[in-house]
């Protein structure tokens, strides 16, 4: 029994060795770069996982592109771009202000702004309610 | 305007309903696995790779100018390409259009053995090694099927296996030009 936590953490090392067989960087700022980069990308095999976290084939490759193209001295907008240009928007996580995602991008705000209208409105029309003459209550309920 | 308030506090929930009703049905019928090509009504990409017939033979696209081609992506690995194979053999009968395949990523034995097997629907077979020219192609799970037109535009892809309704709606109206691309 006092095996099980070995055991336990000797399979998930594994598991986070697997992602990365190259080496990394040798210069940090690339090596943070190329982090920041490819969990950026969404990996289109299985679509909530990032190309970082992936064990895909295809993401192996498409890691395997964004670091030749760093080396290649390309910036993180055409490393970017290039993706796009294959896969669609859809690989970027977050994904560009555009006119498809502007939705996307202010509906939580335009869900707020109703919600608060509403409550606003809500709670003023119950504060009118207790205010007011009882013989007036609009709502016909027995007062108590 | 107390009665038309009145009207609007069942009216406004329902709608709202209604349009939350909207959103699950048409969510029920979407297909979040398969991803638009954004190369659909584009000028296809390059692909210029050895054969795999013949290693030191290379497959140029720039050959198939002129008239419309298929590409079709496949590998030994992928058992879905499997299950595609015999509809391919007979659209490569039909000879509606030259096919070329892409085998993306594999072993070179391994898959000459398996058209030996199966039949060989393909003009010829580019042999993409290291999954570049898969990348390019914007290429994420075999099989795939491009429809590049005369002039060089993708003009229709299928993601996942190609069966012969599709192949009857889809494709072939573009070919015979009964259609106009990109299709839907």
């Amino acid at each position: 029994m006092r095996w099980l936590p070995l055991i336990f953490l000797l399979l998930t090392a594994v598991a986070v060795q697997a992602i990365e067989n190259v080496a990394p960087f040798d210069d940090p700022a690339m090596q943070e770069r190329y982090e920041h980069l490819v969990k950026e990308l969404r990996c289109l095999v299985c679509q909530n996982e990032s190309i970082a976290d992936s064990n895909a084939d295809l993401a192996a490759d498409l890691r395997r592109e964004v670091r030749e193209m760093m080396i290649a001295g390309k910036t993180d907008a055409e490393i970017k771009a290039f993706m796009v240009d294959r896969y669609g928007e859809w690989i970027l996580f977050r994904p560009r202000l555009l006119r498809q995602t502007w939705l996307l991008w202010f509906a939580p705000g335009i869900l707020l702004l109703i919600g608060t209208i509403v409550a606003v409105r809500v709670v003023s029309q119950r504060a009118r309610l207790y205010t007011d003459d009882p013989g007036d209550d609009p709502t016909g309920e027995p007062n108590a | 305007m107390q009665r038309f308030m009145g009207v609007l506090r069942f009216l406004l929930p329902a709608a709202v309903f209604a349009v939350l009703l909207r959103f699950l049905y048409v969510g029920l019928s979407l297909h979040p696995d398969v991803i638009p090509s954004p190369f659909i009504g584009k000028p296809a990409p390059a692909l210029s790779l050895p054969t795999l017939h013949d290693e030191t033979r290379t497959l140029s696209s720039t050959q198939f100018a002129g008239r419309p081609w298929l590409l079709n992506v496949w590998a030994t690995w992928c058992v879905a390409c499997r299950e595609e194979h015999a509809t391919l053999v007979e659209i490569a009968r039909s000879k509606a259009v030259p096919m070329y395949g892409l085998d993306w990523k594999d072993d070179r034995g391994t898959a000459l053995a398996l058209l030996a097997q199966h039949g060989d629907p393909y003009d010829a077979v580019a042999f993409d090694a290291e999954g570049r020219v898969a990348i390019d192609w914007g290429v994420y799970g075999a099989p795939e099927t491009f429809l590049i037109d005369a002039d060089g535009t993708v003009v229709c892809k299928q993601i996942g296996p190609l069966d012969m309704d599709t192949w009857r709606s889809k494709f072939l109206p573009l070919i015979s030009g009964a259609k106009k691309g990109p299709c839907t």
